[in-house]
C-alpha cells in the first residue's frame, strides 16, 4: 500500500498565511505561566473536551519542566500541538478561566500549550508508550482524521494493534486539509501524526472503504472498527447555475490552496454561508488576492454560526457581509460565472419571506459555497446495524459505542461537525472503552 | 475655608545625625563613589552610608546571585563582595566633596579595619576630618572579611564588639552607629555589648549567610567563580521579616535599646513605615536601589507623606515605635479570642484554592457542597477531581446545541457549585484560606463572640484566670 506523507511545503502558501498567534518566547511564557492561579479542579480543564490538566502543564512551564509539560498535554490529547493552534479557546478553556471574573485577561492557555509542544518537537519528540507489551487485540479505523488518530494512538500506546484506512494520500483529515493555514500548517499537522506512526500504528492510504463487502472483511479481521469518517461535501445550493465554472465547494477551495494546487484567486468573490468554514474561505480568498470578498447570508450576525472572534477577524481583514440576502440564481456562460442574482428576505415567524421587488445582482467572478457539510450517508448506511439519527451516527456518549457492538464512532460523523478537540476527545473516550473490552476478550 | 494641612515633616534625627528624610542608602555599591552619592541626593535620598572604607581589597568577578520567585526577579539577593576596592584617600576626598556640595544630607562613613586600636583611631580621625556626619562600624559583613578577623568575626563576639566600639568612642566626635550582623543566635547579646562599648546608635541588619542556589547543569552554586562558589550575604525583600524581628528584639530590650537605623529588604514606603513603627529612627536601602535605581526614593517619600497626612501624623516621631507594645510573648496572647473564615460569595472567582489549602494544609473545614454536589460534605479533593474527569464537555456550537436547556439563574457571578463553604464550627481561624485567596477581601476573618473573658496561656497555667463568662 501507499505509505503517503510525501508533502512539500509551498513557500507561497507560507508567505500568504503567516501565523496569526505568534508563539511565546521563554520569558513571555514564564510570566504568563506564573499568572495562572493553579486552580483546584480547574474550570479550564473541565471546559477542555479532552480535559487536559491545564494548571498542571502550566505550572510545569513556569518551573522549567517543558518535557513534563508536553507529556501532560499529550497524555490527555495526542493532538495537543495542533489543538493549541486551532482550538477556539475563547469558547473553551480560556473562556472558562476564572480570571474573567477577576477583571483581568484570561490565561493564554492555547499559546502556553503551543509553547510546551514546540519545545517538545525541538527536543526530538519522543513519546512514552504506556506499556511495552504487545497485546492481542486489533482495531481498524476508517478515516485518518483527528478522531481516528486519537482512537488508534491510545490503543496502540496500551499495546494493542491499530490500523487506519484512509482514502486520501495524507493523514489528518480536515486538520491537514481544512483548517486555515494561518492557524495550522499542513506540515505541522503531519509532523504531529509522525509521532503516532512511530508508535506503530499501521497507516494505509488510498483505501476508500465503501460497501458492505469491504466492511464485512474488516469485521472479520479486526475486533473493533472505529468510524472516524467525518462529514462529506458541502451541500448543494439547489439553485440554477450551480454547475457553472467558478462555483466551488469551500472545502475543495481550502484544500487546493493548502496543498498548493491552486493559489490564484482574482476579481470579486462571493462566499455563501456564515459558519466558520465560510469565514475561513473568505479570509483565504482575501489572502490569495481577491479584490473584493463578500459573505452573503440570509439572516444577520445574531444567528450566524461562526464564532464571534472569527467574524471580527474577518471584518478586520476586509471581508464584507451582506445580511438578509438569498441567492436565487447564478449567471454566466460556459467559460465563467459573471454574477449572482439575489433577493432580500426577512423573518416572518419561523420562515423567510421574500421582499417583493428586491431582486438585484451581485457581479462576481467566483462563488464559494460554504453552507454546511452533508453527512456521508451512503457510506454510513452500508454499516449495517449502526443506527443513525439525522444523518449522525448515534453512540453511547460515555463509550462511543454504536448500536452495533463491533463499531465505535466519534468526531464530526457523530457530533454533526464540531472541532478538532471534540474529535480527539471522542476518539480517546472510545479507545478507553474499547481497551476494557479488548482486555476482556483477549485476557 | 478649608484648612490645608501642611506637608508632614519627614526630617529625622538619629542619634544626633540629622537628615531631611528617613531614607538613607545603605553601605553598598549604590554608595561606592562621590559621583553616585551626589546623583542619589539629587534624586531625593536623605542620607548615604558610604561603601565601607578601610584597607582596599581585591574583589572576585562574578559577585552576585539572586532568588527569583514566580516570575519576579530578585526576591532575594546575595553577594560575595568585600569592602571598597578604591584607595582610602580617594574615598575621603570624595566624602569631603559631597559634604561640601550637599550640606543638608547626611553622609556617614562606614568603617572596617583590622582589630587594632591605632588603626581604628586613624580611620575615625580621617573620616571625621573629611566631614562625615557620623560613623557606622561594619561588624556585619559575613563573607571574606570575616575570614580575616573583621566584619562578622567581630560582630559575632560580644567582647570584641564592646572593645572596638570603645576604641572608636575614645576618638570619635561624631555619633557612632554599630551595624549588627544577623548571623548570630541572639542579636540582643551583641547589641548590648555595643551599648556597653558606648555606641550612640545601631544599624540592623547586615546580610544573612546564604547559598542562593545551585546550577543544575554544572553543580556549582551561584555565583560561580571559576567553578567554585562561597557563601554570601543575603538581602532584599526576602529578608525583611527576619530584619523586622531582630529590630523588635533589640528595641524591646532595655539593655540593648539605642537609636536604630533599620535595614533589610526595605523596598517601598510601606516597608519603611513598618521599621519605623517598630522603633527605628530611619531606614537604609540597598537591594531595591540596585534593582530599580535611585529614582525609587520619590515614591518612598511621597507615599510616606501621604500616609502620614491620612493618619494625621505631623512628624515621624509621632508614630515611631507605635507597634512595639503590640509585640508580646506568645504566653500573653488571648486564648479566648476566636475568628472564623467568611467567604464573600459575590467576590469569589471559583479558583477553589482555599478548598484545597484547607483540606491539605489545614483542618478540612471548607467544603464544595453548596449546589448539593453528589459527593457532598465530606468528599475529598480526589473525589471531586475524579467526578470532574468523568464529565463530558463539548465545544458549544449554538447551531448544534439549540436543544440544551438554559440553566437556572445563578445568584453570584461564579456558579454556586464552585463557591466553597466554610464550616464555621470546625474552622480554627488559622487564616490560611484568606492568605491563599487571590482576590482581595474575598475571604475575611471575622471575630466571633465566645462570651469568654480574655485569658492567656500564662494566666491559664498559673491558675489566676477568671474562668467563665465575661461581664459586659
Ligand atoms: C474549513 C474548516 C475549518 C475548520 N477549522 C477548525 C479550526 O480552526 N479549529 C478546530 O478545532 N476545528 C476546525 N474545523 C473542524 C475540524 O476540522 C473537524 O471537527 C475535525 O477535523 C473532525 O475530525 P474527524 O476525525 O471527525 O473527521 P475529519 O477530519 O473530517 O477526517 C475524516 C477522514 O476520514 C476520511 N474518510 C472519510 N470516508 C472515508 C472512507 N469511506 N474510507 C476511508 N477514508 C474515509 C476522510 O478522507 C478524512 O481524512 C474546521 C472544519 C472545516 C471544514
Ligand atoms: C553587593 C552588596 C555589597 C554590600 N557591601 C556592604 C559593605 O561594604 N558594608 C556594609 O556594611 N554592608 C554592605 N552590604 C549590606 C547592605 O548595606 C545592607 O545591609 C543589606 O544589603 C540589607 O539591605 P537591603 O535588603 O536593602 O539590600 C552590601 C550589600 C550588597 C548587596
Ligand atoms: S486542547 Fe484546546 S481546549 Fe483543550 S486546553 Fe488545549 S487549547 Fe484549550
Ligand atoms: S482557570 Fe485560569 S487561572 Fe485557573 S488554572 Fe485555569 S488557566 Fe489557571
Amino acid at each position: 500500500m501507499s505509505t503517503g506523507n510525501k508533502y512539500e511545503e509551498n513557500p507561497e502558501v507560507t508567505a500568504r498565511f503567516p501565523d496569526i498567534h505568534p508563539p511565546f518566547d521563554k520569558s513571555g511564557a514564564t510570566i504568563e505561566a506564573n499568572r495562572c492561579l493553579y486552580c483546584f479542579d480547574a474550570p479550564c480543564t473541565a471546559a477542555c473536551p479532552t480535559h487536559i490538566d491545564v494548571p498542571r502543564f502550566i505550572k510545569k512551564i513556569s518551573q522549567g519542566n517543558l518535557r513534563g509539560s508536553a507529556l501532560t498535554i499529550l497524555d490527555a490529547n495526542i493532538l495537543g500541538a495542533s489543538c493549541s493552534r486551532v482550538c477556539p479557546v475563547d469558547v473553551l478553556c480560556e473562556g472558562a478561566c476564572v480570571y474573567h471574573r477577576y477583571n483581568k485577561q484570561p490565561i493564554e492557555i492555547g499559546r502556553l500549550q503551543r509553547f510546551a509542544m514546540d519545545a517538545f518537537y525541538r527536543n526530538g519528540a519522543v513519546l512514552a508508550a504506556k506499556t511495552t507489551e504487545r497485546r492481542a487485540g486489533k482495531v481498524a479505523c476508517i478515516g485518518a482524521g483527528p478522531a481516528s488518530l486519537a482512537f488508534a494512538a491510545e490503543l496502540r500506546q496500551r499495546g494493542f494493534s491499530a490500523a487506519i484506512f484512509e482514502r486520501k494520500p495524507l493523514p489528518g483529515g480536515l486538520n491537514t486539509y481544512g483548517v486555515a493555514e494561518y492557524k495550522l500548517r499542513a506540515s505541522d499537522s503531519l509532523r504531529e501524526i509522525d509521532l503516532i506512526r512511530e508508535l506503530g500504528v499501521d497507516f494505509q492510504f488510498g483505501r476508500n472503504i465503501s460497501g458492505e463487502a469491504a466492511l464485512a472483511a474488516l469485521e472479520r479481521e479486526f475486533d473493533f472498527i472505529f468510524l472516524g469518517v467525518g462529514l462529506g461535501k458541502i451541500r448543494l445550493l439547489g439553485i440554477p447555475g450551480e454547475e457553472l465554472p467558478g462555483v466551488v465547494d469551500a472545502l475543495k477551495f481550502i484544500e487546493e490552496y493548502k496543498t498548493g494546487r491552486n493559489l490564484k484567486v482574482g476579481g470579486r468573490v462571493v462566499v455563501l454561508g456564515a459558519g466558520n468554514t465560510a469565514i475561513d474561505a473568505a479570509r483565504a480568498a482575501v489572502r490569495l488576492g481577491a479584490q473584493d470578498v463578500q459573505i452573503v447570508y440570509r439572516r444577520d450576525e445574531s444567528s450566524m454560526s461562526a464564532f464571534l472572534f472569527e467574524y471580527e477577524h474577518a471584518r478586520e481583514e476586509g471581508v464584507k457581509f451582506r445580511w438578509w440576502t438569498q441567492p436565487v440564481k447564478l449567471v454566466g456562460d460556459e467559460k465563467k460565472i459573471s454574477g449572482m442574482e439575489c433577493m432580500k428576505v426577512e423573518m416572518d415567524g419561523q420562515s423567510f419571506r421574500h421582499l417583493p421587488g428586491s431582486h438585484f445582482t451581485i457581479p462576481c467572478d467566483m462563488v464559494i459555497s460554504a453552507i454546511g457539510q452533508s453527512p456521508l450517508l451512503e457510506f454510513l448506511q452500508a454499516c449495517r446495524g449502526v443506527k443513525l439519527e439525522n444523518g449522525r451516527v448515534s453512540v453511547d456518549r460515555a463509550t462511543g459505542q454504536t448500536s452495533h457492538a463491533k463499531y465505535f464512532a466519534g468526531g464530526d460523523c457523530v457530533n454533526g461537525g464540531r472541532e478538532v478537540v471534540d474529535a480527539v476527545a471522542d476518539g480517546k473516550r472510545a479507545a478507553l472503552a474499547a481497551a476494557q473490552l479488548l482486555e476482556k476478550i483477549h485476557g | 475655608m478649608v484648612e490645608r494641612k501642611t506637608t508632614p515633616n519627614l526630617s529625622v534625627n538619629l542619634a544626633g545625625i540629622v537628615s531631611p528624610n528617613p531614607f538613607w542608602l545603605a553601605s553598598a555599591p549604590p554608595t561606592n563613589c562621590g559621583e553616585q552619592v551626589m546623583r542619589a541626593f539629587d534624586a531625593g535620598w536623605g542620607g548615604a552610608v558610604w561603601k565601607t572604607i578601610g584597607d582596599p581589597i581585591v574583589n572576585v568577578s562574578s559577585r552576585y546571585s539572586s532568588v527569583d520567585w514566580n516570575g519576579q526577579r530578585m526576591m532575594g539577593f546575595n553577594n560575595i563582595e568585600l569592602i571598597t576596592d578604591r584607595p582610602l584617600e580617594v574615598n575621603l576626598r570624595e566624602i569631603a566633596e559631597v559634604k561640601k556640595r550637599y550640606p543638608k544630607q547626611a553622609v556617614i562613613a562606614s568603617l572596617m579595619v583590622e582589630s587594632k586600636r591605632e588603626a581604628w583611631h586613624t580611620i575615625v580621625k580621617q573620616s571625621e576630618d573629611a566631614g562625615a556626619d557620623g560613623l557606622e562600624l561594619n561588624f556585619g559583613c559575613p563573607h571574606g572579611m570575616s575570614e580575616r578577623g573583621m566584619g562578622s568575626a567581630v560582630g559575632q563576639v560580644p567582647e570584641y564588639t564592646e572593645m572596638i566600639t570603645g576604641w572608636v568612642k575614645e576618638k570619635a566626635r561624631t555619633p557612632v552607629l554599630v551595624k549588627l550582623t544577623p548571623n548570630i543566635s541572639d542579636i540582643r547579646v551583641v547589641a548590648r555589648a555595643a551599648k556597653r562599648g558606648g555606641a550612640d546608635g545601631l544599624s540592623a541588619i547586615n546580610t544573612i549567610n546564604s547559598i542562593t542556589g545551585i546550577d543544575l547543569d554544572t553543580f556549582v552554586p551561584r555565583p560561580n567563580v571559576d567553578g567554585k562558589s562561597s557563601h554570601g550575604g543575603y538581602c532584599g525583600p526576602a529578608v525583611k521579616p527576619i530584619a523586622l524581628n531582630m529590630v523588635q528584639q533589640v528595641q524591646s530590650d532595655p539593655e540593648a535599646k539605642l537609636p536604630l537605623s533599620g535595614i533589610g529588604g526595605v523596598s517601598d514606603w510601606r516597608d519603611a513605615v513598618e521599621f519605623l513603627l517598630l522603633g527605628c529612627g530611619n531606614v537604609q536601602v540597598c537591594t531595591a536601589v540596585m534593582h530599580y535605581g535611585y529614582r525609587i526614593v520619590e515614591d518612598m517619600a511621597d507615599g510616606l507623606a501621604n500616609w502620614m497626612r491620612e493618619k494625621g501624623f505631623a512628624n515621624i516621631s509621632d508614630f515611631q515605635g507605635l507597634s512595639l507594645a503590640r509585640v508580646q510573648e506568645w504566653k500573653h496572647l488571648n486564648l479566648n479570642y476566636k475568628i472564623v473564615a467568611r467567604i464573600h460569595e459575590e467576590k469569589c472567582i471559583g479558583c477553589e484554592l482555599c478548598y484545597t489549602a484547607c483540606w491539605d494544609g489545614a483542618h478540612q473545614c471548607i467544603h464544595l457542597d453548596r449546589a448539593g454536589q453528589s459527593n457532598g460534605h465530606h468528599a475529598t479533593p480526589a473525589m471531586h477531581e475524579a467526578e470532574s474527569k468523568q464529565r463530558i464537555s463539548m465545544t458549544p456550537i449554538p447551531k448544534l446545541d439549540h436543544a440544551t436547556a438554559s440553566k437556572g439563574k445563578e445568584p453570584y457571578p461564579t456558579p454556586l457549585s464552585r463557591i466553597p463553604r466554610v464550616d464555621e464550627a470546625e474552622c480554627v481561624g488559622c487564616n490560611l484560606c484568606s492568605l491563599v485567596c487571590p482576590v482581595e477581601d474575598c475571604i475575611t476573618m471575622e471575630q466571633v463572640e465566645t462570651h469568654l473573658a480574655s485569658q492567656s496561656w500564662e494566666q491559664r497555667t498559673s491558675g489566676a484566670a477568671t474562668l467563665g463568662r465575661k461581664n459586659d
